[in-house]
């Protein structure tokens, strides 16, 4: 049986400076209370791989707001401008990657895969910097895995031994996150008896899972 | 009708019958409305769905199912939901038919920026370079002038979304194929002629031998 958190206890186990991964889109699927913990517990200098900061208010963008964050990478950063203000002012450091190329990095990072040969970005300014690899008479951009000291996982169900399963368009980058760091946090909306949910039904088995937070009170 | 209203209607006429397609925000996602319901067209949105519907009525919104705008949406029957590595391996795996994106600029060669001004706007490029690169068809919709000055353009300024050309290009003035990476002016709106196009139009193009009315 996984040990059940608070927010505020999962919050506690992340040091300043962290490399945190967070499922999400729009603010869909992120788990939000561990990241109103996150702003509570005053956390500074962290490194935040997502696809996206949400808006301000919302989501990752709470994060952003709270000027937890020194490093970001992402795909998209459109819909918030205090992320484009603090970019501008020099305060936080933006990667942008394309979605999909971010995506499979993380794959690749949980996947134990060395690279990630993609087509896109080829030919244009991301190539700079980057290698470009023929593969049988055909060039890609070679991007490296990505990994992140805690992955935090947006759930619609767990059992208590850390089975997940995803809702609708709230799974996005969640299961793929869920394999590529080194302490993965999972809240999910409901935790219920062990064998609920169907073994095919699972989508992150618990062997990935270090710590689930506990549902609403 | 407004011009942005009869852009989305001529792209969907590009639209065929039980096609998987995806929709960029903005004036792409017009396009859905103008597609019949019994096309057995599917709308592929990239956070995660295969089968977008209509917004639901207000009340009746599922917080876990949105597009990739974020905004709230629902599922049609035979829809299917997943994650992004799976919906980006659609899309840069070519199971993709059409994607309709937006743009801020289209060169004589056919070639995509639409998203960053450098120094202005960085909004970032969220799934546009893995839908311009990996889509089987990539139709763009946009406006042929902004603020005076023609978005097609000899040579893009801004930066390239791909290095791979679009395949048409859909304006309120003009429809434009991108034959052997050339501009092949195939219609104009009703009440111009090539040569007004070509007065609002910084790039080079060929002209059909059979230029069309847009309908």
């Amino acid at each position: 049986m996984k040990k059940v958190l608070s927010p505020g206890a999962a919050a506690e186990l992340v040091p300043d400076g962290a490399r945190i991964m967070v499922g999400g889109f729009m603010g869909v699927g992120t788990p939000r209370r561990i990241i109103d913990a996150l702003v509570a517990s005053g956390k500074r200098g962290l490194t935040l791989i997502a696809n996206d900061t949400a808006m301000p208010g919302r989501g990752l963008g709470k994060l952003i707001s709270a000027k937890a964050v020194r490093r970001l990478i992402v795909s998209h950063i459109g819909l918030n401008p205090e992320t484009q203000k603090q970019m501008n002012e020099g305060t936080l450091e933006v990667e942008l990657m394309p979605q999909g190329t971010l995506v499979e990095c993380i794959r690749a990072g949980g996947m134990g895969l060395g690279a990630v040969v993609t087509p896109t970005g080829l030919g244009t300014g991301l190539e700079e910097g980057k290698r470009v690899i023929d593969v049988d008479g055909k060039n890609f951009l070679l991007e490296l895995p990505i990994r992140a000291d805690f992955a935090f996982i947006a759930a619609r169900q767990s059992d208590y031994l850390g089975n997940l399963d995803y809702s609708l368009t709230a799974q996005n980058f969640n299961p793929i996150m869920a394999m590529a760091a080194g302490t993965v946090i999972a809240e999910p909306e409901h935790i219920v008896p062990v064998g609920v949910i169907p073994p095919d039904a699972v989508r992150t088995p618990a062997a990935l899972v270090d710590h689930l937070v506990e549902r609403p009170q | 009708m407004t011009p942005k209203e009869r852009i989305a209607r001529r792209v969907a006429q590009e639209i065929e019958l039980g096609t998987l397609v995806n929709l960029g925000i903005g004036l792409p996602s017009l396009v859905a409305s103008f597609v019949p319901a019994q096309s057995g067209v599917f709308f592929q949105s990239e956070n995660g769905v295969i089968g977008l519907g209509a917004r639901p009525p207000e009340g009746m919104e599922d917080p876990d199912l949105t597009d990739a705008g974020g905004g709230f949406v629902t599922a049609v029957p035979g829809a299917a939901a997943i994650d992004s590595a799976m919906s980006f391996g659609l899309i840069r795996g070519g199971h993709i038919d059409v994607t309709v994106l937006g743009g801020l600029q289209v060169d004589e060669t056919g070639h995509l920026a639409n998203w960053v001004i450098p120094g202005k706007m960085v909004p970032g490029m969220g799934g546009a370079m893995d839908l311009a690169t990996g889509a089987r068809r990539v139709i763009v919709a946009m406006q042929h002038v902004a603020k005076g000055a023609s978005k097609v353009v000899k040579k893009c300024d801004l930066p390239l979304t791909s290095s791979r050309p679009i395949d048409l290009l859909v304006t309120d003035m003009a429809v434009f194929e991108v034959r052997a990476s050339r501009l092949v002016l195939t219609e104009i709106a009703p009440g111009l002629t090539p040569e007004k196009v070509a007065d609002a139009t910084e790039a080079r193009f060929e002209t059909a031998d059979d230029v069309r009315i847009m309908a």
